[in-house]
């Protein structure tokens, strides 16, 4: 079922490279762990024997923005955090993608409050809203499947002729 | 004669004056000091040696609103030796309180927070900064006429 | 120093602070002092705590915390709404251990409002308390040996403490934020089948904490990067109100279990290990041997659990069974009066302090009679044991502080409220 045996029947296959890159991208997806509350221990599950996010490869956490290319941003950000995510979503290279884990990520959740951010959309790109406070470990591994599925359909010529401003790379 | 009765005995036979109220509701021991001999009860309560309140547990405010004293700091202390915990209130005149973190070194952050959140203003605190608040924040969020959901531009975020 | 960097950052209070702190000075012809920063974002930092550390060489001079990146309003939030309405959100205080501070927000109000409670949901309580403080200490186990460079126990640990979130699952339907009790008992009985899991679980567990230890307590690494590190002395730890591990990891035998019994502690047999040497590996120790002890209660209450009722029988007060409510009228008009206006304690107020994981877990109430508090303040175990941590660091090197921290081991869903 695997790809060798795809290839030893017929011997080669054609394809873009788009697509192959795309292939070889989303399974290897490196995420950043932004634990910030609650749902990073629920993250901490994820990575751990009974869930297992290697069956994705994506079990390499880096702490280093510069390593990764998916932020999974979990627990509740408040207005003094913001900066901090914001500046360490900066510092991420492109491409890279964003999962709002949570109820509190997405739409501040229960703490309608003075000092919670109503949603990280106000000051990030979000490519998936996760569901769930926090969400079952399930839940952040259909997330990271939909990132994948997003991954997929991405083209090289998306990233082509942008400003370096706009791929990440801020004036800080 | 039992602690509580012992505690408010020795308070009256040292320090005339310095209890103006004795409550006690559901087992917890209270008493109302006058603001000026605040610092004072607390040494008295931590060196007495049957008494020996050597643990200070928490150091807060509450904010009536309305009332004429508008603030009263309420400190809770515990008594490693005798097991128990007695809750200290002092009525505040202004906005402005003797800080206790001369008589034990956890106030100091305690009466941080309440300075972050009440505004009220320690005197003699060796270190009177924001706990939780970012430092340009102008407001004192647990105050009863701060709204809840903030004052909208009042903490920047940063751009999208 | 360099003034230009204390013009540069923007939280200039921060850096006062920490150049005043002139406690430890050491003649250096080079004068080569750094500030460096660690976090928010810092995997060693359990969370979003911020340090900003003065360094002289590898030597730590100066460190000064800095919280707040998770101040979600906790204090505000409690004084608009009411007592029954709060309980979800005293989950994500010490997140994790859940079920423990489940417990100490309702004992605080039934102590503010006299509810008597039946035995059974107290005993039920005790159970779900100690199996939360298992699955509290293991992840700081496992956390704190990840810092010093062991994984494999961290996988471990998880493994074992699945096992718990699977049971809470089980009971209160959610894994991980369970919101289970209820003001006058819990939200529903526990089933025989949901014991026998706990009972499997429990017969199993001394052999993991075995497993833990042996991999620990006999590696080399492991102690010599502890011993001897972050020493706090029983003076200190007094003096700046430290509690729970910590605490008596410096030699002080204080427990609140023991010390001030609440639900039927006093009934229970179980030690409370007490260190002197106030290091790092002391506050290991001591929590390997609460693990040990609090698996130690739970065989006990599964033993003794009597029969009877879940919850108080005090109807303007305590929410009635939902299946009263569909077919009673009394009950549906209770029901609405508490889940709309709040059940009404008596004009006063209360201290109500438990053991948690982390230390002293207190909730002061000021109710003014109506059906949300006045004034609600939580008195966090962990926000009073960052405070040691300038204490403690000075002196030391830098590698030796992820290790401290991970022995203090501080939640900051609590710690910021």
């Amino acid at each position: 079922m695997g790809l060798e045996a795809k290839l030893t029947s017929d011997g080669f296959i054609t394809t873009t490279i788009d697509a192959v890159i795309a292939w070889a991208r989303k399974n290897s997806v490196w995420p950043m762990p932004m634990g910030i509350s609650c749902c990073a221990i629920e993250m901490m599950a994820v990575a751990d024997p009974k869930y297992d996010l290697a069956r994705f490869g994506s079990e390499v956490m880096r702490f280093s923005p510069r390593q990764s290319d998916l932020m999974i941003v979990a627990g509740t950000v408040t207005y003094k955090m913001s900066k901090v995510v914001r500046k360490i979503y900066d510092q991420m290279p492109d491409p890279k993608w964003v999962i709002a884990m949570g109820a509190c990520t997405s739409t501040g959740g229960m703490y309608r409050t003075y000092s919670v951010v109503q949603g990280i959309d106000q000051f990030l790109p979000v490519d998936v809203y996760t569901a769930g406070c926090p969400p079952r470990p399930e839940n952040l591994i259909n997330a990271l499947m939909e990132i994948q599925d997003i991954i997929s359909k991405t083209r090289g010529r998306d990233f082509q002729d942008k400003p370096l401003l706009e791929m990440g790379f801020s004036k800080q | 004669m039992e602690l509580k009765e012992v505690i408010i005995e020795k308070l009256n036979g040292t320090l005339k004056g310095a209890v103006l109220e004795v409550t006690d509701f559901r087992g917890d021991l209270c008493l109302t000091v006058a603001a000026d001999k605040i610092i004072d009860v607390c040494t008295f309560l931590k060196s007495d040696n049957d008494l020996e309140f050597n643990m200070c547990e928490d150091v807060t405010a509450i904010d009536w609103a309305k009332r004429k004293m508008r603030f009263t700091m309420v400190y809770h202390i515990y008594s490693l030796k005798n097991k128990f915990r007695l809750r200290l209130k002092v009525n505040l005149e202004g906005e402005t309180a003797h800080s206790v973190s001369s008589v034990w070194a956890s106030a100091n952050w305690y009466e941080r927070e309440t300075f972050d959140m009440f505004g009220i203003k320690f005197t003699g605190h060796p270190d009177l900064r924001r706990v939780y608040m970012p430092e340009e924040f102008e407001y004192h969020p647990l105050r009863k006429e701060f709204p809840l959901l903030g004052i909208p531009g009042s903490i920047p975020l940063p751009k999208k | 120093m360099d003034n230009r960097i204390l013009k540069d950052e923007s939280n200039s209070q921060i850096l006062q602070a920490l150049m005043a702190d002139t406690d430890i000075s050491i003649d250096d012809a080079l004068e080569n002092e750094m500030i460096l920063n660690m976090g928010p974002q810092h995997p060693a930092t359990h969370g979003v705590l911020r340090l900003l550390l003065r360094l002289d060489g590898e030597t730590v001079m100066a460190c000064v915390p800095e919280l707040g990146y998770l101040h979600r309003g906790y204090e505000k939030l409690a004084e608009n709404m009411s007592y029954m309405e709060y309980i979800p959100h005293t989950d994500r205080l010490d997140y994790t251990s859940t079920m423990c501070n489940n417990v100490a927000y309702v004992l605080a109000v039934e102590k503010l409002a006299g509810i008597e409670v039946p035995k059974r949901a107290q005993y039920i309580r005790m159970l779900m308390a100690e199996l939360s403080r298992i699955a509290g200490h293991l992840i700081a186990i496992g956390t704190f040996a990840m810092d010093v460079g062991a994984l494999t126990v961290l996988l471990w640990a998880f493994r074992e403490r699945e096992k718990i979130q699977e049971f809470y699952d089980k009971v209160a339907g959610a894994r991980f934020t369970t919101s289970y009790t209820r003001i006058g008992g819990v939200a529903a009985d526990v089933t025989d089948e949901a014991l026998a899991m706990i009972k499997n679980f429990i017969d199993n567990f001394d052999p993991a904490v075995d497993e833990i230890e042996k991999i620990l307590n006999t590696n080399r690494i492991f102690i010599d990067r502890l011993e001897g590190i972050g020493v706090l002395s029983k003076e200190d730890a007094i003096r700046l109100g430290v509690t729970g591990p910590t605490l008596r990891g410096s030699g002080v035998e204080h427990d609140i279990r023991r010390s001030n019994p609440y639900l039927f502690y006093n009934e229970m047999d179980f030690k409370v290990p007490v260190y002197t040497e106030g290091d790092c590996l002391a506050r290991y120790f001591v929590r390997v041997e609460e693990v040990r002890e609090s698996a130690k209660i739970v065989r006990q209450t599964l033993e003794k659990m009597p029969q009877g009722e879940v919850r108080a029988n005090s109807p303007k007060k305590v929410l009635p069974y939902k299946t009263e409510i569909y077919t009673k009228m009394e009950e549906l008009i209770h029901d609405f009066m508490i889940v709309n206006f709040g059940m009404n304690p008596p004009v006063g107020e209360v201290y109500s302090a438990v053991e948690n994981p982390k230390g002293e877990l207190g909730f002061y109430i000021v109710s003014n009679g109506k059906g949300s508090p006045w004034r609600f303040k939580i008195r966090s175990p962990s926000f009073c044991n960052i405070q040691a941590l300038p204490t403690i660091i000075k002196g030391s090197m830098i590698s030796d502080v992820v290790a401290i921290i991970g022995s203090i081991d501080p939640v900051m869903g609590e710690a910021d409220k």
